[in-house]
Formats: structure tokens, sequence, C-alpha cells
């Protein structure tokens, strides 16, 4: 059974018609990148399988290991294993980031049917992981992404990522404003949480991700539709020639 | 039998001048003749002000005449409604080490009190008492700082007041221990009452007052408050208010605070629950080097009415004010904040920041925010901000994308923005009390 099977998804946000048929099959395991232009929809795409309220789905069905997403609400997506890491992580102020941990981690083992984390086990868990992405375990005792550089939110993501363990990781532009150190940090950390029952839907701009990322498989979004899909050489290609390339491809002059 | 206020076709005033003239010579005499001595001029200027009317200023949001026109038992002379150790248990702070003073009726209860030993000349008794037994003190001070010459519920208090609770700390002493005043209301029927606080910290003392309000009958009740207190030379006084006398509770309450040079205020208002409650705090930083920290917050819900107004009177130089007050409004309740700094002519280099926040939780609910800012003094550092917003879909959807259900994730967030006004309570477990009240407030529900 595939890990994730979208068939002809076609979402709207207010009225305006973002998806245009969108299908997409990620078996366990698998790395999937997409990447398109800006404004072709990657997020919505993100944002429609997280289970963000404001994402109409006119047609089209997604499947999570066979049963039907849509008619789960955002939490239960996540409890079921789905995990968006955030192109702009939101800042929470006054909600403390152990605090915040705790909750979302004791709320997975409430629903996975075990008893609550132990504060000892919480805190060599949380320092380990926060180790795999380098992040100042300092952080740890501020607010959620309260004041924290654009390269520690996108760290936190995937740091929050290794301590929740999805079965599907959606990574949201994870690599946008992050330099090369960073960029290899990211990369490194996600790379270590690659798991034969574990896929990924990597989002990006730019091909660099994916030189450390290696893909299983690239699609290129243009307006809302998936009009390629290829292996890993695909990046590369799409990065010499650029979109209108695929432009031209897709909707022949 | 109570006195009670006559139900007779006539202004609000003409009753308790009635009521006033009824008791004069008998339950109003004052533990002390200075008490009575103001008492007397108290009525006058009573009479002479008269309460605000609809479209006076000061009250415009507030409509203060609703809760003055019943019938409320003046509780003049003391009554022994039953109460119990077990009735006043739960309104203790847990794993609070504290002196305790209870008051049932605004009248000092001194088999439910406990307080303890205190250290060398300090003073923790019932107001009635004080007056008796030092006189000397509680003519010092009374009267001196809360002005029932120009305010009339000031006024009304000081006409009528019975009792209450005082705290002195002489010089260079510290109370290790918060003084905890428990006020319990236990009525039989409508019930007006008027206690009066009277809170001494000498130069150099250090002290921590906090009061509670609770109700543990269903009655209709106004309390008309008024706190006064003084801060000495180099002095650090912190208070704490938590109102939570139920939805039939309403209350009035003047507090007033005095500061000389190098002193170190904290008020810090908690209403929870009340039909309407209106706070007037007033700080009087009147030397240089003072400090003053002024925090609140208010949960709003059901038909709740809350109008914080106050003053910080920069009348010296070299001051430092801060104030901080928060609204969580939900239902069809109202918040009103209006926060006064006045740098008067002379006080130069005054740094005075305010802030408000308020979260709109339904479309039904009211902030009506006024900050005013006097400035007459050049080199001065003010600001002041106000905010007003609903509950952040975006973070919400984040933490329900962490596994976090709705209702526990807009708990969160509720709390989160608490939090300021909680970090800033410095008693820990008044801070664990109220953190976890304010999360079993917002709580997801069961
Ligand atoms: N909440 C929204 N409201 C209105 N328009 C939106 C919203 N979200 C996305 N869009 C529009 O949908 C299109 C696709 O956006 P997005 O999915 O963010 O693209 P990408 O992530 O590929 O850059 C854009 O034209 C964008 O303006
Ligand atoms: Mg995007």
């Amino acid at each position: 059974m595939a890990l994730l099977e979208v068939k002809n998804l076609h979402a709207s946000v207010e009225d305006t018609n973002i998806l245009k048929g969108v299908d997409l099959t990620i078996d366990g395991g698998q790395v999937h990148a997409i990447m398109g232009p800006n404004g072709s929809g990657k997020s919505t795409l993100a944002s429609v399988l997280a289970g963000r309220e404001e994402y109409e789905v006119s047609e089209g069905s997604v499947h999570y290991l066979g049963e039907d997403l849509l008619e789960l609400e955002p939490d239960e997506r996540a409890l079921e294993g789905i995990f968006l890491a955030f192109q702009y992580p939101v800042e929470l102020p006054g909600v403390s980031m152990m605090n915040f941990l705790k909750q979302a981690i004791n709320s997975k083992r409430e629903h996975q049917g075990q008893e609550e984390i132990k504060a000892a086990d919480f805190m060599k868990l949380m320092r380990e992981r926060a180790e795999l992405v380098s992040l100042d375990p300092k952080l740890m005792r501020r607010s959620v992404n309260e004041g924290f550089s654009g390269g520690e939110k996108k760290r936190n993501e995937i740091f929050q990522l290794a301590m929740l363990e999805p079965k599907l990781a959606i990574l949201d532009e994870t690599d946008s404003g992050l330099d090369i150190d960073a960029l290899r940090v990211v990369a490194d950390g996600v790379n270590k949480l690659r798991a034969e029952d574990r896929g990924f839907l990597i989002i990006t701009h730019y091909q660099r991700l994916l030189d450390y990322i290696v893909p299983d498989v690239v699609h290129v979004m243009v307006d809302g539709k998936i009009v390629k899909t290829g292996g890993k050489d695909l990046a590369i290609e799409l990065e010499e020639k650029g979109y209108d390339w695929i432009r031209g491809e897709a909707v022949p002059a | 039998m109570p006195q009670t206020l006559e139900k007779i076709e006539t202004t609000p005033e003409e009753r308790f001048l009635t009521a006033f003239r009824a008791a004069d010579g008998t339950t109003l005499n004052g533990s002390n003749s200075r008490l009575h001595t103001l008492r007397k001029e108290a009525i006058e200027r009573f009479e002479a002000l008269g309460f605000p009317k609809r479209k006076a200023e000061a009250y415009k949001y507030t409509n203060i005449q609703k809760v003055l026109k019943r019938n409320y038992a003046l509780e003049l002379a003391p009554r022994d409604p039953h109460v119990t150790a077990d009735d006043i248990a739960p309104f203790l702070v847990p794993d609070l080490d504290a002196h305790v003073l209870v008051l049932v009726n605004g009248r000092f209860n001194e088999a439910l009190s406990s307080i303890g030993e205190l250290p060398d000349g300090a003073i923790v008794t019932g107001f009635a008492e004080a007056a008796r037994q030092h006189p000397d003190l509680v003519e010092a001070h009374v009267g001196q700082y809360a002005d029932h010459e120009n305010d009339v519920f000031i006024a009304l208090n000081t006409a009528f007041t019975q009792d209450g609770a005082f705290v002195y700390v002489p010089k260079s002493t510290v109370l290790e221990k918060p003084v905890h005043i428990v006020s319990v209301v236990a009525a039989e029927e409508d019930l007006m009452l008027q206690p009066r606080y009277l809170f001494i910290a000498e130069e150099n003392a250090q002290a921590t007052i906090i009061q509670t309000g609770r109700a543990i009958t269903d009655t209709h009740t106004f309390t008309n408050a008024v706190v006064e207190s003084y801060a000495g030379r180099n002095a650090h006084l912190d208070h704490y208010e938590i109102q939570d006398e139920g939805p039939k509770s309403a209350i009035h309450l003047s507090s007033q605070g005095y500061q000389h040079e190098h002193s170190v205020v904290r008020t810090n208002a908690f209403t929870f629950s009340g039909e309407l409650v209106r706070n007037n705090l007033r700080m009087l930083p009147d030397g240089a080097h003072c400090e003053s920290h002024l925090y609140g917050l208010v949960l709003g819900r059901d038909g709740m009415h809350v109008d914080n107004h106050t003053v910080v009177d920069h009348a010296a130089p070299d001051c430092y004010s801060s104030e901080l007050y928060k609204h969580l409004v939900d239902d069809d309740a109202t918040a009103v904040f209006n926060g006064r700094v006045l740098v008067r002519q002379d006080s130069q280099r005054i740094n005075a920041y305010q802030s408000n926040d308020s979260l709109l939780l339904s479309e039904d609910a009211d902030i009506y925010s006024k900050p005013e800012l006097e400035i007459y003094a050049d080199d001065v550092e003010c600001s002041h901000g106000a905010t007003t917003g609903t509950l952040d879909k975006e973070a919400i959807f984040y933490l329900q994308s962490r596994g976090l259900s709705y209702a526990e994730a807009r708990a969160l967030l509720l709390v989160a923005f608490a939090r300021d006004v909680l970090d800033n309570v410095k008693v820990e477990a008044l801070e664990a009390l109220l953190d976890t009240y304010v999360t079993a407030r917002f709580g997801p529900q069961a």
C-alpha cells in the first residue's frame, strides 16, 4: 500500500483554483522532491495535505496508508504521522519550547496508547534530537520561534520532525534563507532521519538542496499541475535550463 | 435587624445619607475619634459630589448606577454569618506559607485567621482592631492617600467603613512570608460592603500582600473598597489583588499608593469574575528614583463588565514606571482600560511605559482602551502601545499540525497571551495557582 496517494487533486482558496489536478504517489522509504516556480502551488499542496482549513478541495482524493486523509482534522493527521515543516514557522510568544514539545510528544503517545513521557527521557530525547540539527539547547527555554534567526527557525522545524518521528514528512522550502553551511546541517539531519517506513516530500525552488538530500523521484509543478516527473537528474537539468524550458514543454506555444 | 438601604423614590445619594443619619451616633461612631471626624467630613463631601452621572467622562463606559440601585443590606453591625474553616480552605493558596487574615463580609475574623509569628514591630490585623490598638499609626496614614475630598466612592467608603485589614511593617523590617488577606462574602440578602485597607511599609521595609475575594453565597453584592498603601524611602511593596467573587458581585475598588524616593511598588490586578468591576488604581511616586510596576489581567466572559482606570502621577523626577494590562474577553463581556500617565512639569528624566493588549474571543466581546499621556516635563521617555486582536489562526494551525487538538491549541495560546503578566507574579505558589486557574479556564472541555 502506498504511503500517500494523491489523485486528480483540485483545490482552491478564496474561490481561486490553485491545484488543477495533481497526481502523486509516495511509497514508504522514498524521498520525493517537488520543484517549481514561485506561485505554482507547491505550498498549497503542502497545506492541503496538512489540513489547513482555508483550502477547499473541489475534486480528487488523497489517501494516506489507504485511509481518506481529507476527512481528518489537522491534529488527527499529525497524530497519524503526517508532519509539515512550515515554509514560514510561526512565532508563539509565551509558549515555551519545552512545554510545546512535551504536549506534542504526549499527544502522540496518548494516541498510540502509551503513557506520558518521563521527564528524564524527554530531556534526553530533546538533547539528542537537537544535536541532530545543531540546534542550541538554550533555545528550549525560549518561546517557540520567538526571536529565532531564520536559520534557527528552519532547524527548529527539522528538530520537531526528529522529535515526532512522522511517517510522512513534508518539507516546504526548508532550504530557503539558509546559507550553505546551515543547508548542509539541515540536509544531514534529514538524511539521518531517512528510514524504511518514512517518506519525504521535499518542496524546493532550487536544486541545491537536492545535492545533499538525494531524492528518489523529482516532480516539477507548474500552474497547479505536475508537468514532469523523473529521477534526480531532472533536478539538475531543470537547474541548467530553467523553468521556462519546462513551461515551454508543458504548454506548447 | 440589619440596616438596609431604603426602597424610596429618591436619588441613590439620598438613600445613603438617610442610612448615615440613622446610624450616626451608634454603629458609625467608629473605633477611634479621628475616624469619626473623617466620617463627618466624608459624608459631607459625598453629598456634595454625588455619584457619577450617566455622562460623566470617567464612567462613560461603565454604568455604575445599575449596581447602585439595589436594596443592599449595609452590614453596619457585626453579624455572625456561619463560615467555617472548611469554607475558607478552598480559597487558600496551596503550598503558600503566609500570614493569613480572613475577612468575612469585610470584617476581620480572628478565629478563621492564622496570622502566625511576625517580625518585631510588624502588625497584621483587622482595620478596626488597628484603629483601637494602634491609633497613632492609623491616624498618621488613614485618609492621607485616598482622596475623600474629591472622589465620591472614597468619600462613601470613608463615611461607612466598619473594618478591613491593616498591615504595618516597620523600618528596615522584611516580612519574609506574604500576607494573604482572604475576603469571603457570605450573604443571605443583597449586601453592600465597604472594607478599608491600610498597608504601610516604612523606610527600607519589604512586604508582599495578596488579596483574594471569593463568595460562598449567591446574592447580589456590591463592595466599595478602598486600599491605601504607603511605601517609605527604599521600601518594597508587592500587592496582588485577585477578584473572583462570582457573577453576582459588583466591585468598586479605589486603590491609592504613595511612594517615597527609591521605593519599588508592584501592583497586580487579576479579575476573573464579577457582574461589574471597576478598579481605580492610582500611584503617586512622590520622591526621586521610584519604580512603579502595574500589571493587570482580565478574563472576561458571560456579561462581565470590567473597567480598569489607572493613573501614575509622576510628581518627582528620575522615576520609572511600567504598566502592562492584558484582557481576554469572551462571550458578551466588556473590558475597559484607561491608563493615564501624568508627568508633572518638574519631573524630569522620567521613563514611563504602558502597554495594553486585548484578545477578543467572540464577536460580542468588547474592549474600550484608552491611553492618556499627559506630559509637562521635557526630558522624559514615555511610550504606550495598545493592541486588539483575535486568536491567530496560523498559530492554531501550527499547533494542530504538531498533534494538539483545537481546544488544546487554543488553551495554550490563551495562557501564553497571559504569560507575561503571570510571569511577573513573584510569589511562586501564587503563580502556580494562577497558572492552573487560567489554564483550567481555557482548558479543553472534558
Ligand atoms: N491563502 C491564500 N489566499 C489567496 N491566495 C493564495 C493563498 N495561498 C496561495 N495563494 C495563491 O495561490 C498560488 C499558489 O501559491 P503557493 O501554493 O504558495 O505557491 P508556491 O508555494 O509554489 O510558491 C499563488 O498565486 C498564491 O498567490
Ligand atoms: Mg511556497
